[in-house]
């Protein structure tokens, strides 16, 4: 397992800022006094003359960042994903989503893998914040090259985006020729026994469960999704019936996030049992990343756990 | 200022305070007070110094005006509908199902609204915005803020103030609307911000006090704007509900709408005001 390239998908964000900002010049970035810990700081350093400190001041960076789109120019602006969904989600919803402006945010550090800061910049409750804005799009990369590929395709969207990244350094599952499309899932591992839906860094794990599920003889679907919204409810139905049981697993709280949506979408048109595995309505706490996924049950091994519970539940 | 240009936006000023009054009894709901103490200010903007087009709404190097005090949308509605960006007829369908005139600006569908806003503090943010991205990507445009005194209280409007003179933004000009009244009573009582221009001073931005319904006062003001090298805010003292005698500094009519009788005595007194100015 040593060989395994592990990068925080932050850092990809940032490698991506700058890959763009060779590319074209048509964007500048914000960042509020975290460019160090967001990444944006590779752009900062490459390209100083486009970089914006908006200084600690979340709430009036992302209405910055909606005027500058109002003039019809791209805009990144980047905080904690506590400060930039939580405290300014206000500003997101009336100065960027009612608009309707071409605004990324990038939103770092998201999660409990936030690891020692503790609950205050732990922030299991974005995806579920940002979900009820009309019209916002919501990417919750898996790996370094999915955050990279998914940088692209917001930069060319029409609209708000949320991207979200984290801290940890996590494995690269994809390769270069992994092809990233918004609002596709991507069915990663075939099965018919149980699919689980997973997003961000529980992709990996997703992975892992399916292994340890076959060593049992259950045959797991393995799906990432990575835009939360717009949902790709035609990759989710399609499981719901032909696996006919769902487990959801994301680095979020359980209320609001993928579970909420995946739920919400095989409740109204295809019920099957939906079990979900996320930050079980919990703040976090100071710890190691890595061993705070293992507390709050964030692994492989609680996958499938709820993947034969999701079984148990078949009519 | 040239007498005939003087008269002739007086007479503007008088026609967009009856549009104000004539949306807001249509609507039933609105904010009268407010809506009339910039009415001036926003006539003069968009009537004798703003580089727009209403034939070209979206015309790329056109001066921006962000309403902060969204709530004064009649006022803005009015000035647009005046200056020919829509017909005044629409001015009736304020704030009624289907109508494009939200209660409070939406510039994803009113011909001349350059930013949504309405949630106090964002907008003054959003106008930084306009004003950085001119500044960074070299257009000559300027940019116009338009605040509430109560509006000031809001926390964001100074993390903005601080950024648009720490970044230099001397193509931003903001007004305070200092009508003194808020909904829940005079600033003092609810919540003061003044002193307003010691305030801004010490925020490294230049401040202008005037008579925000003296035409003289408010073209003076922007031209030493136009000259200097920082951010501007211009605090103009007005009278909420201006132009209306029972609404004048009466807190009561902050976001009420008159009745018919009213309606008519302020139109009364209005039409009889462009009479004078004839």
């Amino acid at each position: 397992m040593a060989d395994i390239k592990t990068v925080a998908t932050r850092a990809a964000f940032g490698a991506a800022l700058v890959e763009l900002g060779e590319k074209r010049n048509d964007f500048i970035v914000l960042d509020a006094d975290l460019a160090a810990a967001t990444q944006t700081g590779m752009f900062k350093k490459a390209f100083p003359e486009r970089f914006y400190d908006c200084g600690i001041a979340e709430q009036n960076m992302v209405s910055i960042a909606a005027g500058v789109a109002a003039t019809g120019k791209k805009v990144v602006c980047s905080s904690f994903a506590m400060f930039a969904a939580g405290r300014a989600f206000e500003q997101v919803r009336n100065s960027i989503g009612y608009p309707h402006l071409n605004v990324i945010i990038g939103a770092t550090h998201a999660g409990i893998s936030v690891g020692e800061d503790g609950a205050t910049h732990q922030c299991n409750e974005d995806i579920a914040l940002m979900r009820t804005i009309p019209g916002m799009t919501i990417i919750n990369p898996a790996d370094e090259t999915e955050a990279k590929k998914a940088m692209y395709a917001a930069m060319d969207h029409d609209g708000p985006v949320y991207m979200r990244f984290g801290r940890l350094p996590v494995p690269v599952v994809f390769g270069d020729d992994y092809d990233f499309v918004i609002g596709k899932g991507v069915e990663l591992k075939e099965g018919n026994d149980v699919t689980i839906v997973a997003t961000g860094l529980m992709v990996n794990e997703a992975l892992q469960a399916y292994e340890l599920l076959k060593q049992e003889g259950i045959s797991a679907r393995v799906i990432n999704i990575a835009t939360i919204k717009p949902l790709d409810t035609e990759i989710i139905l399609k499981a719901a019936k032909e696996t006919g049981a769902i487990v959801t697993a994301e680095e979020h709280s359980i209320i609001g996030g993928l579970g909420s949506a995946v739920a919400e979408c095989v409740a109204e048109e295809y019920p099957v049992p939906v079990v979900k595995l996320g930050v079980n309505d919990k703040f976090g706490h100071s710890g190691p990343a890595v061993k705070l996924l293992d507390e709050f049950g964030l692994r492989a091994v609680n996958i499938v756990e709820k993947a034969k519970k999701a079984i148990s539940m078949k009519k | 200022m040239d007498a005939t240009l003087k008269k002739s936006l007086q007479k503007t000023a008088t026609q967009v305070r009856i549009g104000i009054i004539e949306s807001i009894h249509s609507a039933k709901a609105g904010h009268p007070g407010g809506s009339l103490s910039c009415a001036d200010i926003l006539t003069y903007l968009y009537f004798a110094h703003m580089n727009i087009d209403p034939k070209d709404p979206k015309k790329s190097d056109r001066d921006r005006l962000v309403l902060s005090k969204g709530h004064a949308a009649p006022a803005l509605y009015s000035v647009l509908a005046n200056r020919g960006y829509f017909s005044t007829d629409l001015l009736l369908t304020l704030r009624k199902q289907g109508s494009i005139l939200q209660g409070h600006p939406d510039m994803k569908y009113i011909p001349g609204v350059d930013m949504s806003s309405g949630s106090l503090g964002q907008g003054i943010s959003c106008a930084v915005g306009m004003a950085l991205s001119a500044k960074h990507f070299g257009e000559s445009y300027k940019v116009y803020a338009v605040l509430g005194d109560g509006e000031i209280e809001e926390g964001q409007v100074w993390e903005a103030a601080m950024f648009a003179a720490n970044k230099g933004l001397s193509n931003l000009t903001v007004f305070v609307d200092y009508n003194g009244l808020q909904i829940d009573g005079s600033i003092e009582e609810v919540n003061s911000a003044a002193p307003i221009d010691k305030k801004f001073d010490a925020f490294n931005w230049h401040t202008i006090i005037i008579d925000g319904h003296d035409f003289d006062q408010i073209e003076a003001a922007l031209k030493e704007a136009e000259a200097i090298d920082k951010p501007v805010a211009i605090i103009a003292k007005t009278v909420k509900g201006k132009g209306v005698s029972y609404m004048e500094n009466n807190v009561n009519w902050h976001g009420a709408a008159p009745n018919d009788e009213l309606t008519a005595q302020a139109l009364a007194e209005l039409n009889e005001a462009l009479k004078q100015l004839d």
